[in-house]
């Protein structure tokens, strides 16, 4: 039974191909199917037929990804968790098909003045204005185009693989790149005389 | 386009939290099993495992996966 199988176990069957290999696969697929129900369970766009091909991907990527297994979790707690990041990389896939980058940065090279809506105090909107000034001024002529756009459809909520796919890119690059734009900003709101606790401020926090 | 108030908001909230060293989502991954048993096991986080609670504060996709992984887990347990 799969549930009797220690970490080690799990690898050695997995890496031994044959019998033992195909039955590991079977109690994996099984695991992996059961975990993925519950937080899945209600989720639009996510049936039986979903769940079976991210299934079969994330066994795939298990088999392909033995080695970078540490043993620091359970073996079946870390196949999950790659089960679980393929389902939602394939599930933000399908929400943000028919979105394309220009309609989330769209007039991103001239970003208008933000409108805050509910009054604030007039020194308070003093700050505000001041500060969101300058972080528009760095956001527009600061940053590289690509850092520009990719931070901008993060804050619009485009998820960062949906960026990447988009930009020719990947996640992993795109939180990279917008990590430099955040770094690029704090170092330029600093170097104007703006420290963290200001914009803390400025924001009513 | 114009920046919401939530949007400006939300900016400052990464500004506040950026770091000159953070996690990528593939770093995140790695650690995420382990810190999803530590989680689970109300014990305190370990300094190996600083890193991702911090990724996690700033990266929406790694916190939603993560926080799918705890479901899983508890789901499993019961």
């Amino acid at each position: 039974m799969w549930v009797n199988r220690t970490n080690d176990i799990w690898v050695q069957d997995l890496r031994t191909g044959g019998a033992a290999q195909d039955k590991a696969l079977t109690d994996l697929r099984g695991l992996l199917i059961s975990g993925l129900h519950k937080p899945f369970r209600g989720t639009a766009g996510i049936d039986h037929a979903f769940m079976e091909d991210v299934v079969q991907e994330a066994l795939v990527k298990v088999l392909k990804s033995l080695d970078q297994y540490e043993g620091r979790s359970r073996f079946t707690t870390w196949a999950t968790s790659i089960a679980i990041r393929l389902a939602y990389t394939e599930l933000r896939r399908r929400r943000w098909k028919d979105v394309s980058l220009d309609e989330m940065i769209e007039n991103a090279g001239n970003i208008p003045k933000c409108d805050f809506g509910q009054a604030v105090g007039p020194e308070q909107e003093v700050q505000q204005k001041a500060l969101i000034e300058k972080m528009y001024q760095v956001i527009n002529q600061g940053l590289t185009d690509k850092q520009r756009d990719a931070l901008l459809a993060e804050l619009k909520g485009m998820p960062q693989e949906e960026i990447g796919r988009r930009m020719g890119s990947s996640r992993n690059a795109i939180y990279k790149l917008t990590h430099d734009a955040r770094r690029r900003l704090k170092d330029e709101l600093e170097a104007s005389g703006y420290t963290l606790t200001d914009v803390h401020a400025a924001f009513g926090g | 386009m114009t920046l919401s108030k939530q949007q400006l908001e939300t900016l400052h909230k990464m500004l506040s939290l950026t770091n000159n060293q953070e996690l990528t989502c593939d770093e995140c991954l790695t650690k995420m099993a382990e810190f999803a048993e530590v989680a689970l096991a109300d014990d305190s986080i370990p300094d190996n495992l600083r890193d991702i609670e911090h990724h996690l504060a700033l990266c929406e996709e790694c916190e939603e996966e993560f926080t799918a992984l705890l479901k899983a887990l508890k789901s499993a347990e019961s």
